[in-house]
């Protein structure tokens, strides 16, 4: 699959789910395909970085699910800030545990999990909808129940990925990406580079992986409803051990987020083609730095 | 090589007292937020706390203890984001973290300033700090005290004080443990009969008037508040030529 047919099998009103955390391994090709889509109106599920600001900044976002969006060496995020502070953005903030137990419940198919986050804090006051539960044992403990954060779609980024939707990360950190996965209808990956896990390889990092660690095979195909094969698809956020974070860049895309004009200037020539001229105008850019 | 020793910096008693903080802790998780802290735990973990786990900031333990901005060399175990969320609800864990509001019973906000409906400023948003409140020790760290910061009533509860955990029952109190505030100004507890801050000790140089004018609520504080205590001579050179050797600490806190 393209990005682009990616993109065309979601609809307007879903529930998306995005993967990756922060400004780290987020399917930034497919948030970008989305942007040049008609897809609106979406309830966005993330733990949040510029996958979110970007959504936020083109008006497509309805409802945002997160415990934070931020672009982790630059603490806040520009167009998420300004999003909350014009007002009328609806927010489910829910600490990132409970987040966690709700995606964990969504997988599960549970229509929720009890998670002691979240008690005595002002999460259950801007969160009116969250309930509590009392445990049936003999502490009687009550709880928050989180509720399922069922999705009708999610998109994460891999490093490695085969045709059928077996991914694998080569970086430290998992990330939640399996959990967003199975808690969602259907999934797209898109991946660093597509590879034939069946095959012999030349390189230790496509080795078949029942040899090698077939514990980074994160993602398994029965979650995964397509494929795509994005090179460079993270960026700007960090893809370990493919590439780091793009510093100067994202700095650059948060210097342009403050401002209107600045905004303007970075979508027109960054944004406003396709994902081989976004490349193409990053690398220019990244020259035009020396 | 000793260093001939200059007169200990606000930083450097900052760094001690947040140190302290992990004293005794045994072997759980030490979570600093921010420069000071991360010092503070790395001097706890090289001398009175070697037991002590450190993470690198991402997915690893560090098996080493290096200097601010070193890398480490040695990994002594995996802690991605998922397993430290469950460390954390399993209470392993002693995080400092920050706070851009705090009240008298250590009620912390990071999420946003204002009216949550509509923020004049948004912030970090809650992240982790319901969880951390409720399920394993958690400590302040304050580089610059203020009645803005240090106020009477903050704008969103995101770490739960004792008067909020206390009023939402005894699943929220059962493993609720605020331990300390460490500000560029002195050290606080809650160690009162209605859980409320109180002074523990000043840091050298600073006057008790000058920790009233900062704090937005009635905090009693003690005439002459009893001193943060004085870093040993190994201590410091720890500090100063095998943690921080380019000072990074001094930016932190104003001297």
């Amino acid at each position: 699959m393209t990005p682009e047919e990616v993109v065309r099998r979601l609809e307007s009103g879903m529930t998306l789910g995005i993967g990756g955390w922060g400004s780290r391994r987020k399917p930034m090709a497919l948030v970008r395909a989305l942007l040049r889509s008609d897809v609106t109106d979406l309830t966005v599920v993330a733990y949040g970085g510029p996958d979110v600001g970007l959504l936020l900044a083109a008006g497509k976002v309805r409802t945002l699910v997160t415990a934070f969006v931020t672009l982790d060496s630059i603490p806040l995020e520009p167009h998420f800030r300004a999003a909350r502070e014009r007002g009328g953005l609806d927010l489910v903030e829910l600490d990132e545990a409970m987040f966690l137990q709700g995606l964990t419940a969504a997988a599960q198919r549970l229509p929720f999990l009890p998670v002691r986050a979240g008690l005595g804090s002002d999460v259950l006051r801007v969160n009116p909808r969250l309930r509590t539960v009392t445990s049936p044992y003999e502490d009687g403990e009550k709880l928050v129940a989180v509720p399922a954060l069922r999705m009708d779609a999610a998109l994460v980024h891999l490093n490695r990925a085969d045709r059928l939707g077996n991914g694998q990360y080569l970086g430290p950190d998992p990330y939640f990406d399996d959990l967003f996965c199975e808690a969602a209808d259907t999934a797209y990956v898109s991946c660093e580079r597509l590879v034939d896990f069946g095959a012999p390889s030349d390189s230790p990092a496509d080795a078949p992986p029942p040899r090698t660690a077939p514990q980074t095979l994160l993602v398994s195909r029965h979650s995964v409803t397509g494929v795509t094969e994005t090179a460079g698809g993270a960026h700007f956020t960090s893809c370990a051990p493919d590439y780091g974070r793009d510093e100067p860049f994202q700095k650059a895309y948060a210097t342009a987020a403050a401002s209107p004009d600045g905004w303007a200037q970075f979508h027109d020539r960054f944004l406003s083609g396709s994902e081989e001229d976004y490349h193409q105008a990053v690398r220019t850019w990244h020259k035009e730095q020396r | 090589m000793t260093r001939t020793t200059t007169a200990v910096t606000r930083a450097e008693y900052c760094v001690l007292a947040c140190a302290e903080a992990w004293r005794g802790d045994g072997e759980v998780l030490a979570s600093p937020m921010g420069t000071v802290p991360t010092l503070g735990a790395r001097l706890a973990k090289l001398t009175f706390a070697p037991e002590l786990l450190l993470t690198d900031g991402e997915a690893l333990l560090m098996g080493d203890v290096p200097a601010l901005g070193e890398r480490s060399s040695v990994t002594e175990g995996w802690l991605p984001y998922r397993r430290h969320l469950t460390m954390v609800m399993g209470g392993r864990r002693h995080v400092m973290m920050g706070a851009s509001q705090i009240d008298r019973f250590g009620n912390q906000n990071i999420s946003c300033v204002g009216d949550w409906h509509h923020p004049a400023r948004q912030l970090l948003g809650v992240r982790g700090a319901p969880a951390n409140t409720l399920n394993n020790p958690v400590s302040y760290w304050i580089p610059l005290h203020a009645k803005r910061v240090f106020v009477e009533r903050v704008d969103m509860v995101c770490g739960v004080g004792h008067d909020r955990a206390a009023a939402a029952g005894p699943a929220a109190t059962r493993y609720h443990d605020l331990r300390r505030v460490v500000s560029n100004l002195g050290v606080f507890d809650f160690a009162t009969p209605d859980r409320s801050m109180r002074v523990v000790s000043a840091h050298p140089g600073v006057t008790a008037a000058e920790i009233r004018a900062a704090t937005s609520f009635a905090l009693p504080v003690p005439a002459d508040p009893p001193p943060t205590r004085e870093p040993t001579a190994a201590e410091l050179r720890l500090i100063r030529d095998v943690l921080d050797p380019t000072g990074l600490r001094e930016g932190e806190v104003r001297p």
